[in-house]
C-alpha cells in the first residue's frame, strides 16, 4: 500500500496512491490511520483520486477511520472520488455518512 | 454464430491474486459482442463481484489457509454470464445479510449485499469437498 501523508495545520491529508483499494491492501490503510489517531491526529482527509476500484473491505477501512475520528472528536473526510468509486458509496448508502469533496483543497478548507 | 466462452482459473488462497482475477473478469465483460448495455459499467461490476466472492472464499470459507486453492469458472450460456467461485472450506453463512443500515456503520458485511445488488441470481451450495458460489448475470 502506497500512501502519501502530509500535515496541513491541524489536518492530515492521506493520498492513497493505489489503483485498487481492496481486501489485499485495505488493512494497511486502516493501520496507517490508527497510527495517526494514536499520535493524536484526529482530523483526516483521504484523497482517493488515484483509486479506480474499491471493494467492501476498502469501504470498511474508511468506515473504521470515520468511527475512530468521530470517537476522538475529530473527523474523516473524503475527496477525489472517481465515478465508479462514488457509485460504490451510493450503493452502500455510505455517501450519506461521509463528507465528500471534489478535491483536497476544498476538503482541507472545510476545516478552517 | 455462438459466443462460446469458458475460462477456468485456479489460484492460491491469497488476496494478492484479487487484482489479477478482477482484471480477467473486466476483460471478459469487454469481449461480450452481443451485450447492448453499458459495457464499462458491466466490466466494473464483474471485477467487483469476483473480488467480493473470492475475498469471502479466501477469508471465511478457506479460513485464510494459504495452502488451499480458489477455483473460478466463468462461462456464457443462453445469453447469461455465469461466474462460479469454488472454495475448499466449511463454507460461510450467506444468509447473514445485513442491509447497509447507516446506524450500525459496520466495517464488515457489505460484500454479499453488493453481489446480490449487482447480479441477477446468486446461490451458494455445498459440494463433496467444499462449496460453490454461483453468480449469474443476464446479458439481454
Amino acid at each position: 500500500m502506497i500512501v502519501q501523508i502530509e500535515e496541513k495545520d491541524n489536518v492530515v491529508l492521506i493520498q492513497v496512491k493505489e489503483e485498487r483499494l481492496d481486501a489485499h491492501n485495505s488493512g494497511e490503510l486502516k493501520n496507517q490511520m490508527l497510527n495517526l489517531f494514536e499520535e493524536g491526529k484526529n482530523n483526516l482527509v483521504v484523497n482517493l483520486v488515484d483509486v479506480r476500484f474499491v471493494d467492501s473491505s476498502g469501504l470498511g477501512s474508511l468506515v473504521s477511520g470515520f468511527k475512530n475520528a468521530s470517537a476522538r472528536n475529530g473527523s474523516l473526510k473524503l475527496c477525489g472520488l472517481q465515478p465508479q468509486v462514488k457509485s460504490m458509496f451510493e450503493l452502500t448508502r455510505l455517501h450519506r455518512v461521509f463528507e465528500i469533496f471534489p478535491d483536497s483543497e476544498e476538503a482541507l478548507a472545510s476545516f478552517e | 454464430m455462438t459466443d462460446k466462452l469458458e475460462v477456468d482459473i485456479k489460484v492460491p488462497n491469497q488476496t494478492r491474486y484479487l487484482g489479477l482475477i478482477g482484471k480477467i473478469g473486466e476483460d471478459i465483460a469487454r469481449t461480450l459482442k452481443r451485450f447492448k448495455g453499458d459495457r464499462e459499467e458491466l466490466a466494473y461490476h464483474i471485477n467487483l463481484v469476483l473480488t467480493e466472492a473470492i475475498s469471502n472464499a479466501i477469508r471465511h470459507a478457506n479460513d485464510d489457509d494459504p495452502d488451499k486453492e480458489i477455483h473460478i469458472s466463468i462461462y456464457i450460456k443462453d445469453q447469461k454470464l455465469h461466474i462460479r467461485v469454488y472454495d475448499q472450506g466449511e463454507g460461510f453463512d450467506i444468509t447473514r445479510l445485513p442491509s447497509p443500515e447507516l446506524k450500525y456503520l459496520d466495517e464488515h458485511g457489505r460484500g454479499v449485499y453488493i453481489i446480490r445488488s449487482l447480479m441477477d441470481e446468486v446461490t451458494y451450495k455445498r459440494l463433496k469437498d467444499g462449496h460453490v458460489l454461483e453468480m449469474i448475470k443476464s446479458l439481454h
